[in-house]
């Protein structure tokens, strides 16, 4: 049975909120679009919102007297300001406009960890990063002669807590860790994992960019001294993302990239850095796209993020309920507990291309391959997966047309 | 059957006409795709005069690389090392009869890739006796 979308939250009306949805992928073919772990659709808000700014008041920021310039400037602080309310950030300026998760990620590396890391020092990871909180450490590892290692993702698809007490007495210097993955959906024990680790002296890095985007994420109770995410996985554009950094650690640290904005006073040989947060936004940012991020947090902030979670959960239990019933088929990660809503799997003899090629025959939109989470993949012996991933504006109805459409690759390759 | 994989495809995916391996074999190679898994390797007998007259692949995959395996053996069997420098990959097109967006046509194109590899692997050999 299908479960019943409660009142209050009006489905109909949020598919309508978002232009794509109503698509058909080819003529007759309505779009059934199950991947959002890799950017989520967006409402006409933001896009609309963006299309406005450069109608309305596009203008260099910051530097200009003129009222245009003073317009723009207004957008882009004050989406930074909603942006910071919307994870409990004690103050906007410890909050950095960065392209993406990626970038937030290279940029503590470059920054801080050049600075702050030594030879022989340990950097703890876990075997369910993506490759974004993988290869920028595999990089400052090979130039600083850094130690790695790694917490182990036990056959349930959770982090071997035990193993990770174990390497905390090593004294890690920086723990650097994924809310949530995005391969195997599994919501990771943070707080006490922030909370161990900070009292074994290690700095701490979260990756976000799953996690933000689909449940209340609250920084005044994480002890993470930086979080990583990107807009375009939760409703906003691409092109942006946000690295919140504790303020200590930020006005410690140098610049990452130089130019404009960076700087406060340069001369010839030398230059004064701005102040936070603009000594981290060198050259002319993304304007538009903040403008657009702060409407995706208008956005989610008008639904709830405890009702997208509601929903989310109602959906991916829904969808295990459904997966589990088909023959053959293996279900990635833990069960529903300790799962958000990304549901990958794999079904025995058919590789996860067919699998895609298939649904995508049918309207249905999934992701097939390794994710960027590549040595998980080869942890689990898999080549690669297929996987399904959800967000509020998805419905039961959709989760059906997947089983269907999965019954229909199941007879094609039988 | 559906239009996106000609019954030809799957067909040769479910029963291959060349799978299995040639041992003693005048070359022989293989790779693999590294960001789906699909892995290919292709066992070669050829003539005095440098034709192929037997050739089998192993390896494992989705159906358009292994279909693509398949079907490419079929259409170099009798043909000579020359030749077979000269197929691109519309060549693969043709015997899939299928478009391909980028992804799968990495996909595609792996046999080919392998037999070519193979085939220069032997030139080096050769230059170097």
């Amino acid at each position: 049975m299908a479960p019943t979308v409660k009142a209050g939250f009006n489905i109909q009306q949020i598919r309508e909120d978002f232009p794509l949805l109503s698509r058909e992928v080819r003529p007759g073919v309505p779009l059934v679009y199950l991947d959002s772990a890799a950017t989520s659709q967006k409402p006409a808000v933001v896009i609309e919102a963006m299309s406005r700014y450069y109608q309305d008041m596009n203008a260099n920021i910051h530097r200009g007297i003129h009222r245009l310039a003073e317009e723009a400037t207004n957008a882009y602080e004050s989406a930074r300001q909603k942006i910071a309310d919307f994870i409990h950030a004690s103050s906007p300026e410890q909050l950095i406009f960065t392209r993406n998760t990626t970038e937030s990620i290279n940029l503590v590396a470059n920054s801080w960890g050049r600075t702050f890391l030594k030879g022989g020092d340990l950097v703890l990871l876990s075997e369910m990063e993506h490759h974004s909180n993988l290869v920028p450490w595999q990089i400052l590892a090979d130039q600083l002669s850094l130690r790695l290692e790694f917490i182990p993702v036990t056959p349930q698809g959770l982090l071997d807590l035990d193993v990770f007490h174990q390497l905390l007495e090593q004294e890690p210097k920086l723990l650097a860790l994924t809310h949530m993955s995005n391969v195997l959906g599994t919501i990771n024990p943070l707080e006490h994992m922030l909370d161990r680790a900070k009292a074994a002296g290690a700095v701490t890095l979260v990756d976000g960019a799953q996690s933000v985007p689909h449940f209340p994420v609250d920084l005044s109770r994480l002890e993470a001294d930086f979080y990583a995410f990107s807009a375009h996985k939760m409703v906003g554009p691409t092109g942006i993302g946000i690295l919140y950094g504790r303020k200590e650690l930020l006005e410690k640290m140098p610049p990452f990239l130089g130019g404009g904005e960076m700087i406060k006073k340069v001369e010839l040989r030398s230059f004064k850095t701005n102040d936070l947060p603009h000594k981290f936004e060198a050259g002319t940012p993304a304007i538009a796209e903040a403008v657009g991020f702060g409407a995706a947090i208008d956005y989610l902030s008008q639904i709830g993020m405890a009702e997208v979670e509601k929903q989310e959960r109602i959906l991916t239990g829904y969808a295990l309920e459904r997966l589990s019933g088909i023959p053959n088929l293996h279900v990635l990660g833990p069960g529903i507990e300790e799962k958000g809503g990304v549901v990958s799997f794999y079904l025995d003899g058919i590789h996860a291309h067919d699998v895609a090629q298939v649904l995508d025959s049918e309207g249905i939109a999934v992701r097939a391959g390794h994710h960027c989470a590549q040595p998980l993949h080869t942890k689990f012996n898999l080549p690669a997966t297929s996987r399904a991933s959800m967000y509020f504006y998805n419905t039961p109805e959709e989760i059906d047309r997947l089983v269907e459409g999965l019954h229909k690759t199941k007879s094609i390759f039988a | 059957m559906e239009d996106f994989y000609r019954e030809l495809i799957i067909e040769r995916y479910k029963s291959p006409h060349y799978r299995g391996m040639l041992d003693p074999h005048d070359f022989s190679y293989e790779d693999d795709n590294p960001a789906c898994g699909d892995h290919i390797k292709i066992d070669v007998r050829l003539d005095e005069n440098n034709v192929v007259t037997e050739a089998l692949f192993s390896g494992e995959g989705c159906a358009i690389s292994q279909a693509s395996a398949d079907l490419l053996i079929e259409s170099i069997i009798g043909k000579s090392v020359e030749e077979i420098k000269a197929l691109d990959k519309d060549h693969v097109l043709e015997n899939l009869g299928i478009e391909l967006g980028p992804v799968r046509l990495k996909c595609a194109l792996l046999p080919l890739k392998v037999l070519k590899a193979g085939i220069y692997g032997l030139g080096d050999q050769k230059t170097e006796e």
